[in-house]
């Protein structure tokens, strides 16, 4: 049991909720129970909404299933696309992707963390960071940024719209294209296309750079604060090269405790069965993974920006790997952990996507016409994992001899995330909030923490139908009048 | 045009569409003729290669004051023919509506989306919204065939499939059975399966499909957007195409066999 997670006497305690948690993608609501001193004894991140998207998906071809998959979310599809598709390269028989094929693929995927981090960081979080956790709440938005700070607001508008170019390059639309088939690629990229996003490459990295001195300078100005808020200790996870270099298309687990020390590497994606289980709570439709071989109580961990540039050994591009070597100093040779080093590490993989997308829009393969594998022997079950913008991504599939999906699982980069986000919220409103009078702005600190991980709640709720729930109907005496349960 | 045609488009084989003049050769219907011409009248259950059928009614047109379908009736000299007007259109736009509705037709998803006939028409037409209430029903999928699947999600009945299997290929795979609301097409097998069919991803009939409820298999989203039919222009500039076209048989991906199978 973890603490703050449940209360022993909630019938004595007053109850507030935070409803919709704003600024993030989906919905969630988080309840605090507090004494008559303001002590607080309960905090919960509650995921309220559910997609049971697997239903979807099962009884469809699975060639369709990269693209109908991609529905989930509006914010990062590309993600699901490319994890789906990654499994279904294999389902279908298909060997190794054309050169050609793997680095458009790759380009697509970097203007998806470069929009996605972008929307996440300049309109999402910029307004608590750049006008105060607890400024005048009706311009703590985008607006209240932009009228401020109009310079910082346009370049994270046009830096998304870049990312979102890439994916129409690649993709054919911005958002819900359909460039990645089983087995590679169905367009070529054009030298005119190559040319156009050539040409503004340079100020997007200058741009993403800027974007990450900015927060260096506000650490610096407040350090006691970054430092602190929201600061807990916990493992970290995600996709590595088999150097040790993160990389964000394709690679194999690495996880590493919060000292840094390893705790599985080069893990094989396709068994992560064997290595993370996944927990349920009555309180939450969102699951609760964690590594095995410690258990529920120390096993979980975080992914996304700040967790996976710190299991990585490094980053592959020099401008981005210089600045996480500078926020790691920080820690002294040990990893960070403040929530909202969240940002920092956001940033600098802004850099590292617009560095490798500068990469591969100067190597000649990019222009190729090889676009499809050789094909051979079908297959009846794979996984295809991804580093979405918040996230290790896990898709698993299985598929019948009719070419239908019969079990489809999806590990989304949130749901890696639901215990480290809780103890965010417990640890901030320890820190902020207990036994003082609750004011607005101190419950934006509790949403600041959730906001740093930049959770979609919404891809996050998606395995209803095999949740064990049960529904209680009490009367206002506390008698139960009726009881339904499940599983 | 050459002279021979010249002489028989003569000035007696006319009607007129909308105040335009249009041409005839004896036997045509009006949307044969109208197509030819390359006046585009909307039209979803016509092919050119396969007999006219009358079902999808969206070709209606009001001929000498009475609404009839221009894919069934006959062209004649002096004919008067109302198309491309605001109370027609009306008229067109609730047949796909209802269309959309009676089926589950989830274009975000759909591998046909920008080859799709029934899209293609609901974007010509500006069909906003569904209007109606969505029937949901339950519909099975068939991909029991190694190279072609049948998902009746997305089948408006138009029975260019039967048509094609009948009268083209010889076969008479599929028909449509029940009556009204329960109507649906049936494949012609012992099970009812396609697998036990005599369909042939040669076949015309698995290719003649408007909407996706007849696909081949493992095709997908081979094409990319900006290259699909109707990404080029709407379906209402494209007369050439809808007159000229014939049913595709492409080189499709034959099935592999299963690892440890």
């Amino acid at each position: 049991m973890f603490a703050l997670e449940t209360a022993a006497h909630p019938e004595t305690l007053r109850r507030i909720a935070i409803d919709p948690v704003t600024r993030v993608e989906g919905h969630g609501k988080v309840t605090l129970l507090l004494d008559q001193d303001n002590k607080i004894h309960q905090v919960r991140l509650h995921i309220v909404e559910f997609r049971g998207f697997e239903a979807f998906i099962e009884g469809r071809p699975y060639w369709e299933v990269p693209v109908t998959v991609q529905r989930l979310c509006g914010i990062c599809p590309v993600s699901h696309h490319l994890a789906a598709v990654k499994a279904m390269d294999l389902i279908a028989g298909y060997g190794p992707l054309t050169p050609t094929a793997e680095k458009l693929r790759r380009l697509m995927h970097y203007g998806q963390i470069m929009q996605s981090h972008a929307v996440h960081f300049f309109h999402l979080a910029s307004p608590d960071i750049l006008l105060g956790f607890d400024s005048d709440f009706t311009r703590r938005n985008i607006v209240g940024v932009a009228l401020d700070h109009p310079e910082i607001a346009k370049q994270g508008v046009l830096l998304r719209k870049y990312g979102q170019e890439v994916i129409r390059h690649t993709a054919g639309k911005r958002v819900h294209g359909t460039g990645a088939v089983p087995g590679g690629m169905n367009k070529a990229l054009s030298r005119a296309e190559r040319d156009e996003m050539a040409k503004d490459i340079d100020q997007m990295i200058a741009w993403s750079l800027g974007a990450v001195h900015m927060v260096k300078q506000l650490h610096e100005t407040n350090p006691a604060f970054y430092n602190v808020f929201g600061d807990f200790r916990s493992n970290m996870m995600g996709l590595v090269r088999p150097d040790g270099a993160l990389d964000f298309y394709h690679g194999a687990l690495r996880a590493v405790d919060a000292d840094g020390q390893t705790i599985f590497d080069q893990v094989d994606y396709a068994t992560y069965q064997e290595v993370l289980q996944e927990d349920i709570k009555p309180w939450s439709y969102m699951k609760f993974p964690h590594i095995k071989s410690l258990g529920a109580e120390n096993g979980w961990y975080k992914v996304g920006p700040l967790g996976r540039i710190q299991a990585a050994s490094y980053l592959s591009t020099p401008l981005a790997e210089a600045e996480r070597q500078a926020m790691m100093a920080l820690g002294g040779g040990k990893p960070v952990h403040g929530t909202l080093m969240y940002h920092w590490a956001r940033l600098i993989e802004v850099v590292h996507a617009a560095e490798m997308i500068r990469d591969l829009l100067n190597d000649p393969d990019i222009l190729g016409l090889d676009l499809m594998a050789e094909k051979g022997p079908r297959r009846h079950e794979a996984v295809g994992v991804i580093e979405a913008p918040r996230g290790t991504l896990f898709h698993h599939y299985r598929v019948d001899d009719d070419d239908l999906v019969t079990y489809c699982n999806l590990i989304v980069s949130t749901t890696n995330n639901n215990q480290a986000m809780n103890e965010a919220v417990r640890t901030v409103a320890r820190q902020y909030l207990d036994g003082k009078e609750i004011t607005e702005g101190l419950l934006n600190h509790i949403e600041c923490a959730i906001r740093a991980y930049d959770p979609c709640l919404s891809c996050a709720t998606h395995a209803l139908g095999k949740m064990p729930m049960t529904v209680e109907l009490i009367d206002a005496d506390g008698q139960m009048l009726h009881s339904l349960s499940r599983g | 045009m050459s002279d021979s045609m010249n002489s028989v488009f003569d000035s007696a084989n006319t009607f007129t569409i909308d105040g335009r003049r249009v041409p005839f050769k004896p036997g045509q219907t009006i949307l044969h003729a109208a197509l030819e011409a390359g006046v585009y009248i909307p039209h979803l259950c016509h092919h050119p290669e396969l007999k006219p059928h009358g079902s999808c009614k969206l070709c209606t047109v009001t001929v000498n004051g009475r609404n009839g379908s221009a894919c069934t009736a006959r062209a004649m000299p002096g004919l008067e023919v109302e198309n491309d007007t605001p109370a027609l259109n009306d008229r067109r736009r609730v047949l796909l509506q209802m269309l959309f509705v009676e089926g589950n037709h989830f274009c975000p998803g759909c591998e046909k989306s920008g080859n799709c006939q029934l899209q293609a028409l609901a974007y010509d037409l500006e069909m906003l919204a569904p209007h109606f209430r969505h029937a949901f029903p339950e519909r099975p999928v068939d991909a029991s065939h190694p190279d072609v699947w049948l998902d009746l999600n997305r089948c408006v009945m138009c029975e260019l499939c039967v048509r094609a299997s009948r009268d083209l290929d010889g076969k008479s795979v599929f028909m449509l059975a029940g009556r009204g609301a329960e109507s649906k097409v049936v494949v012609n097998s012992p099970t009812g399966l396609l697998k036990d069919s005599a369909l042939s991803i040669d076949d015309r009939a698995a290719h003649v499909c408007p909407v996706g409820a007849i696909l081949p298999k493992r095709v997908g989203y081979a094409v990319p957007i900006g290259e699909r039919q109707f990404d080029q222009a709407t379906i209402s500039h494209q007369v050439d195409y809808l007159a000229r076209r014939t049913i595709p048989i492409k080189a499709v991906e034959p099935a592999t066999e299963t690892e440890g199978a």
